[in-house]
């Protein structure tokens, strides 16, 4: 069995080898910092030899949770070798990475990737001149292409079966020479002791690296004996450690770059990729044009494809149900039983089924937006407003497709780097508006406010974004203290994005979506369909007000007399709601007893204007679905996801007890 | 002078990275080591962050962290 350690910096194409090294179905992305988790495939046509897909980094000093992977993977995880995949048309910053991995001692290739960009460019890479210099084998890529690829997995193999070290590991050079030199001989016994590679150990130790000095374990002795040696370079240098560290680096492979590349005088896609900035990131008209793109976006997703597709599938659904209803009846079966399959379980999944269609839309555009490499300049136009409440730049795409639906939304945040960042962009989320609300506010101001339903609508996207920052404000000042992440990233070339990584993405949302319609939701709508049909002696009532679940609202009731509603048909179906948002409409028709015509009029009796606006108010803001509480579960904890649930029904307590009160003083 | 007051479209050379701690040694990992030359590309609305060009690649970060780093115009 042999193991590889994939390792690169970001946007490198690292994925995109990993998908042809292994033909996984692996999500392909353009925004830093995409591939957080460490993924695994066995490689295609080689049974026995594995690959570890890990995160992408730029250097493997200990500051970043992805770098510490990396190295631990690397040092501990014992690997037979490293396959450094190198984006050719980026290389300086690049070969960075492959100095440092280099000095682990272990069998290692380079993946020259983009090869195909340099030459078409009329760039020349001297393989043979570049290979010696660096002590390992390079092999040319191109992983999009599927070039090179096979030859990859040979020489890597071939490498690490023969045990091949790197012929040459220490890149020592200039007045840092010296230095190391005297700090590698010193070191060799404890080094040797700890398994540690000497000349990576010495490096490190040269760069201030506190992660090395507990791996050593060094004496007292040593270490001052360590840090006189360096302060004495310093004096030499008349610079710092570290900074002298990362010149000698890159003063090696700028020779090692000047003799051996002959660069492209500008490559057409980055040519390309600066004219589009010139318009995309322009000062004056980025934010015009981002606000347009996703205007258009969500007009197609909601108002054109999405809701023609989910009306398409509405009726399939609704005319199965239709079909097996009269094939029940026909059958002899229990109006129970009748009532379970058509009113409890098609008509709930079905329901939240007609809505694939529309998920599956909105995730299209946001792949391509994503994978075009678009998402990181959105990041680097809205980072100057996002850092006033506290947050980053790259924090605001996840907020964007909140408006869509919660559950992506918070799987986004994975993007995010710093923990403090994800979570407080996960405590935002549920107050943009998701779009299983839609139905909600249609209804209703449909029965309360009918001349004035867009005002009625638009203010409660406001009032629920108004509501964010100043919530995101509060946690930023008692919760999560500190500073929003460092904004060093960088601006990768536009790609086209792949079809079959597009597709890929999309087949695993929709099966993901589908998973969770058959197994949580199917659940909660038989649970809610028996608590509405029985009572507490188990026995079928005709009148849901008799129901177990009538009884429940009843004691909940009184919890929102503060906010002017307190028939016990409105807990209900805030409870439904707690399963899925479409469900309060659905709730409020059965518990009334009117079809869709008819309930506005039956709303109106049940409660005031006023109090209708303090229920809005609280839909909007209260407790999102399961379906996002669980995914907050599963990205975070139990514990963060039970407080978002909390927070938003406390907070939307509040907004619509004030709003109500306020209100009722005033008109 | 700092890479902060660099103007757009104009080209620099690094003295030095000042400051410490990650950010520092993140922008030294990037390739910000003395000599190296640099041209701002552009800035983000609002005037920050900014947008530079080095080794061939962009790189964006905030002025507040530009204005540690120390450069030297390009003589024509």
């Amino acid at each position: 069995m042999i193991t590889f350690a994939l390792v690169g910096n970001q946007n490198c194409g690292k994925t995109t080898l990993f998908n042809q090294l292994t033909g996984s179905n692996q999500h392909v992305g353009n925004f830093p910092g995409v591939t957080v988790e460490r993924k695994e495939g066995i490689v295609r046509k080689q049974k026995d030899v594995t690959v570890v897909d890990l995160p992408g980094i730029y250097s493997l000093s200990p500051y970043t949770k992805e770098e510490i992977v990396t190295r631990d993977f690397i040092a501990k995880g014992h690997p037979n070798g490293i396959i450094n995949i190198v984006d050719a048309t980026n290389i300086e910053r690049n070969l960075y990475l492959s100095l440092q991995l280099i000095q682990f001692g272990i069998p290692m290739v380079i993946a020259l990737n983009m090869m195909d960009e340099i030459e078409a460019n009329g760039g020349v890479i001297q393989i043979k001149e570049l290979q010696e210099r660096l002590g390992v084998p390079v092999v040319f890529i191109s992983a999009v292409k599927n070039i090179g690829v096979e030859k990859l997995i040979k020489t890597a193999v071939d490498t690490a079966t023969k045990n091949r070290i790197p012929k040459k590991q220490d890149f020592y050079s200039g007045l840092c020479a010296g230095a190391l030199t005297d700090i590698t001989n010193l070191l060799m016994k404890s080094a040797g002791k700890h398994h540690i590679p000497a000349v990576f150990a010495a490096t490190k130790l040269l760069e201030n690296d506190s992660k090395i000095e507990e791996d050593l374990q060094l004496s007292e002795a040593e270490e001052k004996t360590i840090e006189r040696r360096i302060r004495k370079m310093e004096n030499e240098l008349l610079t710092d450690r570290k900074a002298a560290v990362a010149d000698m680096r890159y003063r090696f492979i700028d020779d090692l770059c000047a003799k051996t590349v002959i660069k492209p005088k500008e490559s057409k896609q980055h040519l390309r990729s600066i004219r589009v900035d010139n318009v995309l990131a322009n000062r004056y008209f980025a934010i015009p044009i981002f606000l347009g793109i996703m205007f258009v976006i969500f007009w197609l997703t909601f108002g054109v494809i999405g809701s023609f597709l989910s009306d398409l599938l509405g009726n399939a659904i609704q005319a199965f149900s239709d079909y097996m209803r009269n094939v029940l009846i026909g059958a002899g079966a229990s109006s129970v039983m009748v009532s379970l399959v058509s009113d409890g379980v098609l008509a709930g999944v079905g329901s939240v089924l007609s809505f694939v269609p529309t998920i599956v839309v909105l995730f299209l555009f946001l792949a391509l937006l994503e994978d075009s490499g678009y998402m990181a300049r959105v990041a680097f136009i809205m980072d100057k407003l996002l850092r006033k409440i506290g947050l980053s730049g790259r924090s605001f795409v996840p907020m964007i497709i909140g408006f869509g639906c919660s559950v992506p939304a918070v799987m986004a945040t994975r993007t995010l780097p710093s923990e403090r960042d994800r979570k407080m962009t996960i405590f935002f989320i549920p107050f943009m508006s998701c779009s299983a609300k839609l139905p909600i506010y249609g209804m209703f101001t449909m029965a309360f406010f009918p001349r004035y339903r867009a005002v009625v609508m638009i203010s409660l996207y406001i009032f629920g974004m108004v509501m964010g920052i100043i919530s995101t404000l509060f946690l930023k000042k008692y919760v999560y203290k500190g500073e929003p992440d460092r904004f060093v990233m960088e601006l990768p070339n536009y790609r086209l994005p792949g079809t079959k990584s597009v597709l890929l993405l999309l087949w695993d949302k929709t099966k993901d979506f589908l998973t969770r319609a058959f197994t949580v939701i199917f659940l909660a709508t038989i649970v809610i369909w028996f608590l509405q049909k029985f009572n507490w002696q188990l026995k079928p009532v005709e009148d849901s007000s008799a129901s177990i679940l009538a009884g429940i609202g009843h004691v909940i009731a009184p919890v929102f007399t503060p906010l002017g509603f307190d028939d016990w048909r409105v807990s209900t179906a805030l409870i439904t709601g707690f399963i899925a948002k479409e469900a309060v409409v659905s709730t409020f028709g059965v518990l009334t007893g009117a079809g869709s015509a008819k309930l506005p009029l039956a709303l109106g009796q049940i409660m005031t204007p006023m109090a209708a606006y303090s229920f809005l108010i609280f839909t909007l803001i209260y407790s999102p679905c399961v379906a996002a509480i669980s995914v907050v579960k599963r990205e975070l904890n139990t514990r963060t996801a039970l407080s978002v649930a909390a927070y938003q029904t406390i907070v939307a307590w509040g907004c619509a007890m004030v709003v109500y009160q306020v209100g009722r003083l005033l008109f | 002078m700092t890479l902060d007051q660099l103007r757009i479209g104009k080209k620099a050379h690094i003295v030095s990275v000042n400051g410490k701690g990650a950010l520092r040694d993140r922008l030294l990992d990037m390739g910000l080591t003395p000599g190296t030359e640099v041209m701002v590309r552009r800035t983000a609305p609002f005037g920050d962050p900014i947008e530079i060009l080095l080794r061939g690649y962009e790189l964006t970060l905030r002025l507040e962290d530009a204005k540690s780093i120390e450069v030297e115009r390009a003589k024509l």
